[in-house]
């Protein structure tokens, strides 16, 4: 009875009223703050704006930018592919322990593998220590496109390497065997079958790293790379509004540009395959090759888990008492991390039910529209949306600049999705049935949803929120730009402590943030049922 | 379609002889459509007190957004929605699902998975007093055999367990209307026939008035005391089982009934002579003498025919194809004028293809006839 229910064609007739202004509100509540960047923007003037976007400057930051996303997402399609197929399709040794350890990595916010590294493979960092006795007195320069670039593809590639499995894993044996039966060597099968099906997914993948690099703040600040995110704080500080204005439009205009992008190389193909359940057998079997992809997962996943962590029990054992308690670790900035984790949580699962029950129940153009809007955030960099608030805050909102309210609205709406995509996947596991059975007995529409629909989407709701919760716990441009003066979290402490070179100081606060990712991690994966095998 | 048919086609015959009971719902130029596909057409119907009626069509016929109107889950577009004299949805009057009384019984049965058997049953119950909502419970648990399952949650019931949740679930708050939406279809074939028959004699022991809804004709046939037809968004005819089976009003109702072969006749002089010969005006059910000298088509199931394998002159058809079925088998006879015509034998009776037969007719009731002018591009043989 429930097939062929809520089609509503388009305009919102057919919608239901009250949720359609919540969702509507909530929409434009997302988009406002980047309408305002815009005006900002304007106000430079047509001159101005060329002015600045043509001096070299500025077009050299784009090309820096764009080196980093090309690289990047290159070398993460050259380590996830492989490792993918390795895990999924060969004989490797300790499949699943290899599968774990080289998705662990993404569990890791990329600025603090950044300064591990900076501290480790710094010209005198520890790395040169541990070497001195060697004779050597200098390691080469690791600030820069090299280190950033290191960097965030040992924390990105994972995003490859799990949309890449997930594929292999669905994609039908038999299709390769009846490519081999027809004469095809196992490269060509490989090439001519196996490529055509995963596209999707490694595309899928490669968006992700691309995004992330093009909006990663911390790492390029820390290696000191001129990358876009980078130049607008910098400007931003020293007053340089319009040029961080103009800016943060660029690097909103590269982000739409990759995601037009990642939309035409994907195509249109329909995968058919794996949906009817079909042989997902026959190993390749490696031979004496296998020890040296076993030894080059475990080379890629250790550096990348080895060296932060390593780096920071090490300052931990040490202490960090050398500066005298200007730097010292508070537990105040632990308990204002949760503080405002907890506010954006909380206001992100209120805000996103109404947007998630529309997009869910209705078959609607307006409802997928207001869905759509709350991603915008997502997409746009932490850094450009802070300057838009700052923006915002400063010209109309003022009693709520530099409070504890702007920082939690700009959480909710960067993280918004993250609750809106968990609560409408439980709502579209509720048998749209139910609600309508305990209409026809004897209850009104918001007494069936509080009676039925909302015990069923509990763990949803849960989940959403302990995902808002934890990536806000980690979001490091935003809260810089926006907190109020005086504020400390966890974040904020790592960055001075970086800033001024005394890393020992952020190696607490930078291991509790890594417990917290790990638990986001298993969230996803209890979430997503994503299973290693 | 003919003149003997269109009369039927805005449902609003009905041939039911004991006419004595009270009309509990009414449909009346029921329309409803989603965009531009109009799902419903000026759709009319109306259920008397304690009877089982029962929609029965091809699935995407409207049948299951009729039942949607009456529960009040769709607004019609058009027509008005009566329920014991008062109107539950017109032209501007809608009473929402929870206020009308009605109980629907889901096709994936819809239980609460986050609560026990009873609680389900207990769920329309709110505003009673905690003992007489115990009492109702335990009585409804009671009338569907469930009295030691009050506390497992659906997931732990069978499938024939759940079903009568559902249906105790709908009964207990004393619905006007208890609506069914394919409510066998979930269940393995065995169970089906077993719950049609449970699930009659509890709506009969009830008393309730019920709508179902099913595209299995010999589910329609062994539940309801009386059968509509639907077919895209309106309704071809109503009547009870044996009227809609053997007198169907229009070739898709008699299509859509078991297998149905239309032998084209032409009448004159007290007879129709057709491919198997000439049949007696008196065995064809209400044929007028106004179709005299006009060509008809004769509705002959399966079971009216024999075919005998016989040599030379005899013989007016061949086998041209056989479908083992069990316990009978169905074999597929072209006549010399080149119609087709299915008949019906004992497993048994094997002819091999190709045999040359004569086909006689083995009928002690009248036959079904539609007019000959009329007829449509494609026989419909649903079965």
């Amino acid at each position: 009875m429930a097939a062929d229910h809520h089609t509503v064609d388009d305009g919102g007739e057919g919608l239901p009223l009250p949720t359609t202004i919540a969702s509507g509100a909530v929409a434009a509540a997302v988009l406002l703050p980047l309408v305002w960047l815009v005006r900002t923007a304007l106000n430079v003037g047509l001159d101005g704006a060329i002015a600045i976007s043509t001096r070299p400057a500025t077009v050299q930051v784009f090309l820096n930018s764009a080196a980093l996303v090309v690289v990047v997402t290159a070398a993460s399609v050259l380590i996830g592919v492989p490792f993918a197929y390795l895990t999924v399709r060969t004989d490797l040794p300790f499949r699943r322990g290899v599968t774990v350890a080289v998705s662990l990595p993404l569990v890791i916010p990329s600025y603090i593998g950044a300064f591990a590294f900076v501290s480790a493979f710094g010209p005198q960092g520890a790395f040169q220590r541990l070497l001195a006795p060697l004779g050597v007195e200098r390691l080469p320069d690791i600030y820069g496109f090299t280190g950033a670039a290191l960097v965030i593809t040992l924390y990105t590639y994972p995003y490859v390497f799990i949309t890449t499995r997930a594929a292999l894993k669905s994609l039908d044996t038999t299709l390769i065997d009846a490519a081999r039966t027809l004469d095809h060597g196992r490269w060509r099968a490989f090439r001519r079958v196996t490529v055509p099906q995963i596209r999707p997914a490694v595309t899928a993948g490669s968006l992700l790293v691309a995004l992330y690099t093009l909006s990663d703040f911390g790492t390029p600040a820390i290696m000191q790379f001129d990358a876009f995110t980078r130049v607008i704080y910098v400007e931003f500080t020293s007053f340089g509004r319009d040029v961080a204005s103009l800016l943060s439009l660029q690097l909103v205009a590269v982000t739409l540009l990759i995601l037009g992008l990642e939309s035409h190389v994907r195509g249109n193909e329909p995968l058919h395959a794996g949906q009817q359940g079909g042989r997902t057998g026959g190993t390749v079997r490696l031979g004496p090759w296998k020890y040296v992809a076993f030894a080059a997962c475990l080379a890629v996943a250790g550096l990348a888990l080895l060296v932060p962590l390593g780096i920071l029990l090490t300052w931990l054992a040490r202490g960090g008492a050398e500066v005298g308690n200007a730097l010292a670790f508070r537990s105040e900035y632990a308990i204002n991390s949760v503080g405002v984790a907890v506010g954006a949580a909380l206001v992100a699962t209120v805000v996103g039910l109404p947007v998630a029950y529309l997009a869910a129940g209705y078959r609607s153009r307006l409802a997928d529209a207001f869905e759509r809007a709350t991603y915008v955030g997502y997409a746009v960099p932490g850094v450009v949306l802070g300057l838009a608030l700052v923006y915002l805050g400063t010209s109309y909102a003022r009693p709520f600049y530099q409070t504890v309210y702007l920082l939690v609205a700009a959480y909710v709406i960067r993280f918004l999705p993250q609750a809106v995509g968990s609560m409408r996947a439980s709502f579209l596991r509720v048998n749209p049935a139910l609600p309508e059975a305990a209409r026809t007995l004897g209850r009104t529409s918001f007494g069936a949803f509080r009676a039925v629909t909302l015990p069923l989407i509990a763990p949803g709701l849960l989940g959403g929120a302990a995902l808002v919760f934890l990536t806000t716990m980690k979001e490091l441009p935003a809260t810089l730009l926006l907190r109020p003066s005086g504020f400390k979290t966890l974040v904020t402490h790592i960055w001075t402590a970086t800033e001024s070179g005394y890393y020992g100081h952020a190696a607490v606060p930078a291991l509790i943030l890594l417990g917290v990712s790990g638990l986001s991690m298993l969230v996803i994966l209890s979430q997503e049922g994503y299973d290693v095998k | 379609m003919s003149n003997r048919t269109m009369h039927a086609t805005n449902g609003t015959v009905d041939r039911r002889t004991d006419t004595d009971g009270t009309t509990v719902l009414e449909l009346d130029g029921v329309d409803k459509s989603y965009g531009s596909e109009r799902v419903i057409e000026e759709l009319s119907l109306s259920v008397e007190e304690g009877e089982i009626l029962t929609l029965l069509g091809p699935s995407g016929c409207g049948k299951t957004t009729t039942l949607r109107l009456i529960a009040g889950l769709e607004r019609p577009d058009a027509g008005t929605v009566v329920l014991n004299d008062a109107t539950v949805s017109g032209t501007d009057r809608f009473v929402a699902p929870e206020d009308r009384g009605v109980g629907v019984v889901f096709q994936e049965f819809a239980l609460f998975p986050h609560l026990t058997a009873a609680e389900n049953v207990g769920f329309g119950l709110e505003g009673w007093s905690d003992e007489d909502r115990k009492a109702r419970v335990d009585e409804l648990l009671d009338l569907v055999g469930l009295e030691a399952q009050g506390d497992s949650y659906p997931d732990e019931l069978s499938g024939g367990q759940q079903q009568r949740v559902a249906l105790a679930r709908s009964l207990a708050p004393e619905p006007e209307v208890l609506l069914l939406d394919e409510p066998f279809s979930n269940l393995d074939v065995d169970l089906r026939v077993q719950m049609r028959e449970e699930v009659r004699s509890i709506i009969k022991k009830t008393g309730v008035t019920a709508v179902s809804v099913t595209h299995d004709q010999e589910e329609a046939m062994s539940v309801s005391d009386r059968v509509a037809v639907m077919n895209d968004g309106r309704i071809e005819q109503v009547g009870d089982p044996e009227q809609v089976f053997q007198q169907p009003e229009s070739r898709f109702v008699a299509g859509f009934l078991g297998h149905a072969s239309f032998l084209p006749g032409y009448v004159h002089g007290g007879e129709v002579t057709t491919g198997l010969g000439p049949i007696p005006q008196s065995q064809i059910n209400g044929l007028a003498s106004t179709y005299d000298r006009t060509r008809i088509d004769v509705l002959v199931r399966p079971d009216d025919i024999k075919a005998m394998p016989v040599d030379g002159d005899a013989a007016d058809g061949r086998i041209v194809s056989r479908r083992y079925l069990g316990p009978t088998i169905l074999y597929e006879v072209r006549l010399d004028d080149e119609t087709s015509v299915q008949c019906m034998h004992n497993h048994d009776e094997s002819i091999p293809l190709d045999t040359r037969v004569r086909v006689e007719l083995d009928s002690d009731h009248e036959l079904a006839w539609f007019p000959g002018d009329q007829r449509p591009a494609e026989v419909s043989d649903s079965r």
